[in-house]
């Protein structure tokens, strides 16, 4: 299996939103356009109104630049922007304003890169700035609608579009590389990945030999993993029957969650690119850089390691919790509110983990908040509950949002460490279970098999400590009388 | 006093205004009574916007009874070429494809102007979205020269030139994009400014060829042309190609002396297919600024004779691209079958809404940019540019201005070169230097020749408008045009 999994190859072509911008890339229509009856988030500029021209928005440069300082990109002194020629409804100018790195063109930035968990080095060759086209939606599917609608309220949203080279060894790695970007972007606070359409992945993917599948229309992160399995699959199994791999373009249909066939590659697309003459050229001034970088928030790497000092976190709960800027930010919420940090985390990166594994859920999906986490941590540092009882109340909390301490109390599972009732359960243990007491009286170890029973017997409730010492005084008891 | 006052310097009629002398809507009602007279038979006009100025004149008579402030063009009707963005008005670039396009807002020059209390008369004809040298390649048919109505007016921005010179507007805009102000200009016998590149802001005027052109002033005199660059001017945020620069009052320079002014006579731009009339008015202009005490020297721009290809490949290949919106999606010309796939109603709306000049244009251009053709086109017409600004660069340092045919050739007849587009081309040969290097640069009346105009060009460091303007009125001073042997060129 490891023997094959080396031989496939992944590139991302990741287009991502300045979602945190007010206005659109090169004019002043609002950049949030959700939500909006089609086609009143514009204005003359960004649907090509005759005579009308292009004013570049200096926040998304400042924006763009943060972006490629945390992912470790050379920025260009002086970037130019380009015209990429096409027709297509979607375009408002039948042409796109975006950045070249041939032809004279200057990217925005070049050679980035990104680590994996692994330590491997993901590498990132081009970082550029470019305007969102217009949405367009069909009646009913692409292939059979008749018509098609062009809605321009996103056309010129500011974009920038992140290519890696071909390091990406399995669907898997390419998850991993895109949950970093997302923390890193989302740490950044340029954009909010969470909303819909705001992330699109194109990918490629190619078997030891094969040719080059494009995977377009990957609509979110989460998609991501699950289209390239799709297609690892399907290569391979082609292979395997002796059917070799075309290079081909294929859409993602994350309904039927398959690819399709978009086109054979006839010749490549020639898109005329050729300089913006419109805007001027882009020059980043060491003390506009300089400004940049002393106004950048934490990043995720910086905050693990402030994570494992300021909480006493081990360094694998810390690196779980900075994967998403949204857990990160709720354990140190949780933190403020509860006395035991390291507690908190742990519950957070590996219960809450597990749980939202398994539903196939995010953190953002539930509905409790920091609160809950820090009474539970401290039900449990202050005995309140049994590490047992708290995994119960954990799981209900999740389920209802009700806050710890009422579940607790409603289910009975409150740790009791009323001697006397303590005392009766011992008793009755002891009497259903004569032989174990013989063996324990003999035996140290035999103890915890009376102890669990005294456990099963209260479901967990009663306070370990008090069990112990009354089991303790019961047996020497018996000791004694024989 | 109303009698002669179309034919009173602008600059004067708007004291003659302020000071009660005449009326903005006395003005205004005889300029639109000389349309009237001229238009049958010289088409400046594709659309004449009649009461509302006559509105807009009579709220500025009333604002000048009550010594309110009015603006520097108070009274004033302007034309403005129909590229330019007028809210609510049509624009159509002369073109099938705009023919119904209305701007749903103004260029900022608009702006400036009503800002200023100018009137927007009416929209001038041109060359369909500007491309062509004698406003003949419009889809509202061409305009005439009014010196003789056989004959073109220049282009693009022959409709603007005509109507000034036939007293049909008191001043007028166009836009230069590789002499398609100075052109009708110097065919027309006025004065036609094409400013440094990023003077003035581009916005709402409907780009053909976006990294050479600007608009500029016309008129019928250099004090005048001065006034209307003062007005319409400067940076604006809209335009990111607009220059930040503070400009000076251009109205002010005249008092600045000329004596000391170094003239050079670049070489190249006497040659290829320069006509003997052109020859020797321009040196007669030349011999007159010499008996003036001006000094000047022949000179050479080595890489001018490489400016009209260099030229050509950017324009069209930038063309190629700033008329690629016009598919009928969104406005414009749009063929009725709606059963057709985007990509054939895209065809089928661009083959019928743009007109042959406009299509070769696009055609040509878009073959400059393609792959394969890019580097050996484009980039190296791109490289050439550069060497031609370094020629002027070099030659200004030797001198304050450069003097030269603005046409090569005199006022021709209507259709004469409509069958050889390169003939028509080769027209543009003395303009296209300065749009390469974005210098300024003016056409001043030089002469008329056998009852035809011929005009002078100068030009000048980037920025350097006033060094135009007054030599400009130097030239204007001792250059004496009589301008009853035209048809309708004096009033
Ligand atoms: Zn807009």
């Amino acid at each position: 299996m490891s023997d094959e999994v080396g031989k496939i190859k992944i590139g991302l072509e990741v287009h991502c939103q300045l979602t945190s911008l007010a206005t659109k890339l090169f004019c002043s229509s609002p950049a949030d356009y959700r939500e909006r009856p089609p086609n009143t988030n514009i204005c003359p500029v960004c649907i090509g109104t005759p005579g009308s021209l292009p004013a570049l928005n200096r926040k998304a440069v400042y924006y763009a630049t943060m972006v490629a300082l945390a992912l470790n990109f050379k920025l260009s002194d002086r970037m130019l922007f380009f015209r990429k020629n096409y027709f297509y409804p979607d375009m408002s100018k039948n042409f796109q304003i975006t950045q070249y790195d041939r032809a004279g063109g200057v990217p925005f930035a070049t050679d980035g890169y990104i680590h994996l968990d692994s330590g491997k080095k993901i590498r990132l060759g081009r970082m550029q700035l470019e305007e969102d086209p217009a949405k367009l939606s069909y009646d009913g599917t692409i292939d059979s609608s008749t018509k098609t609608f062009v809605d321009y309220n996103r056309a010129g949203v500011a974009l920038i579009e992140i290519v890696t080279e071909p390091d990406l060894k399995s669907p898997r790695e390419a998850r991993e590389f895109l949950n970093k970007l997302t923390s890193i972007v989302e740490h950044l606070g340029v954009s909010d990945l969470g909303l819909e359409g705001s992330v699109r992945c194109d990918a490629n993917i190619s078997l030891a030999g094969g040719r080059r599948v494009e995977v377009k229309n990957i609509s979110s992160f989460k998609e991501v993993e699950r289209a390239l399995s799709f297609e690892m699959t399907r290569q391979k199994s082609l292979t395997s029957k002796g059917i070799s791999i075309a290079q081909e373009t294929r859409h993602w249909d994350d309904v039927r969650r398959i690819t399709i066939s978009l086109r054979v590659k006839e010749e490549e697309q020639d898109y005329r690119y050729f300089p913006e003459a419109d805007l001027v050229p882009v020059v980043l001034s060491k003390g506009f850089i300089k400004d940049v970088k002393s106004d950048m928030p934490e990043l995720p790497k910086e905050r693990e390691r402030r994570f494992q000092q300021e909480y006493n976190l081990s360094g694998e709960t810390a690196q779980v919790l900075v994967k998403e800027k949204g857990l990160a930010d709720f354990f140190e919420d949780s933190a403020k509110y509860s006395k035991n940090a390291r507690e908190a985390g742990s519950w957070l990166a590996v219960d809450l983990q597990a749980f939202l594994n398994e539903a196939g859920k995010e953190l953002a999906d539930l509905e409790i908040t920091p609160k809950h986490i820090a009474e539970l941590v401290d039900m449990v540092s202050n005995a309140e509950v049994s590490r047992g009882a708290a995994k119960t109340i954990f799981l209900e909390m999740l389920k209802t949002s009700k806050m710890p301490r009422s579940i607790a109390e409603e289910k009975g599972l409150k740790v009791i460490a009323d001697s006397k009732f303590v005392e009766d359960v011992t008793e009755k243990v002891f009497k259903e279970n004569p032989k174990a007491v013989q063996d324990a009286v003999k035996d140290e170890k035999a103890i915890n098999f009376l102890l669990g029973q005294i456990m099963r017997a209260t479901r967990g409730r009663v306070d370990p400590a008090v069990a112990n010492r009354i089991v303790r005084e019961k047996l020497s008891a018996v000791k004694s009388s024989e | 006093m109303v009698s002669r006052i179309l034919e009173t310097p602008v600059w004067e009629v708007v004291d003659s205004i302020a000071h009660e002398e005449v009326t903005a809507e006395e003005y205004t009602a005889a300029t639109l009574e000389r349309i009237k007279k001229v238009e049958p038979k010289v088409h400046a006009y594709i659309a004449v916007i009649e009461e509302p100025s006559l509105t807009k004149a009579r709220e500025i008579d009333k604002k000048i009874k009550r010594n309110e402030n009015t603006g520097r063009l108070a009274g004033l009707p302007i034309a403005i070429k129909d590229n330019i963005c007028v809210k609510d008005v049509k624009t159509t670039c002369a073109s099938r494809t705009l023919e119904n396009f209305v701007a749903p807002y103004n260029a900022t020059v608009i702006e400036r102007i009503l800002s200023e209390d100018g009137l927007i008369i009416g929209k001038t004809n041109l060359d369909e979205f500007a491309m062509g040298t004698s406003t003949e390649y419009s889809y509202f048919g061409p305009t005439r020269n009014p010196w003789d109505t056989s004959r073109v007016p220049g282009g693009s921005s022959g409709g603007s030139a005509a109507a000034v010179a036939g007293f049909e507007a008191s001043l007028a805009l166009g836009s230069d994009t590789g002499g398609s102000v100075r052109s009708p200009a110097s065919f027309c016998s006025i004065v036609g400014l094409k400013p440094t590149y990023g003077a003035v802001s581009r916005y709402g005027l409907v780009s053909f060829a976006n990294s050479l052109e600007q608009i500029g002033p016309f008129a019928r005199d250099v004090r005048s042309c001065a006034l209307l660059m003062d007005c319409i001017d400067g940076y604006d945020a809209r335009d990111s190609t607009s220059s930040n620069r503070v400009l000076g009052q251009f109205t002010d320079c005249f008092d600045e002396s000329t004596s000391g002014l170094r003239i050079g006579v670049p070489r190249e731009f006497f040659e290829e297919g320069v006509q003997e009339a052109v020859l020797k008015t321009v040196w007669g202009v030349i011999h007159r600024l010499e008996e003036l005490g001006l000094k000047y020297k022949e000179t050479s721009l080595p890489m001018i004779k490489y400016a009209l290809p260099a030229y050509y490949i950017i324009a069209m290949s930038e063309a190629s691209s700033n008329l690629a919106r016009y598919d009928g999606l969104r406005y414009g010309f749009r063929v009725p079958d709606r059963s057709l796939n985007w990509n054939d109603v895209f065809s089928k709306n661009r083959r019928q809404g743009f007109g042959a000049e406009v299509r070769r244009r696009i055609m040509l251009g878009t073959y400059a940019l393609s792959a394969g053709y890019f580097d050996q086109y484009y980039l190296k017409a791109q490289k050439i540019r550069t060497l031609i600004k370094r020629n002027f660069d070099a030659a200004f340092k030797k001198f304050d201005i450069l003097l030269a045919p603005s046409m090569p050739v005199l006022p021709f007849r209507m259709g004469e070169r409509l069958k050889d587009p390169l003939a028509l081309y080769m027209c543009d040969i003395d303009t296209v230097p300065a749009n390469l290097a974005g210098i300024p640069s003016i056409s001043i009346p030089g002469g008329v020749y056998q009852g035809l105009p011929v005009g002078v060009q100068v030009m000048a460091p980037p920025f350097r408008e006033d060094i135009l303007f007054r030599a400009g009125q130097l030239i204007e001073e001792s250059t004496k045009i009589d301008k009853t042997v035209g048809e309708f060129t004096y009033v």
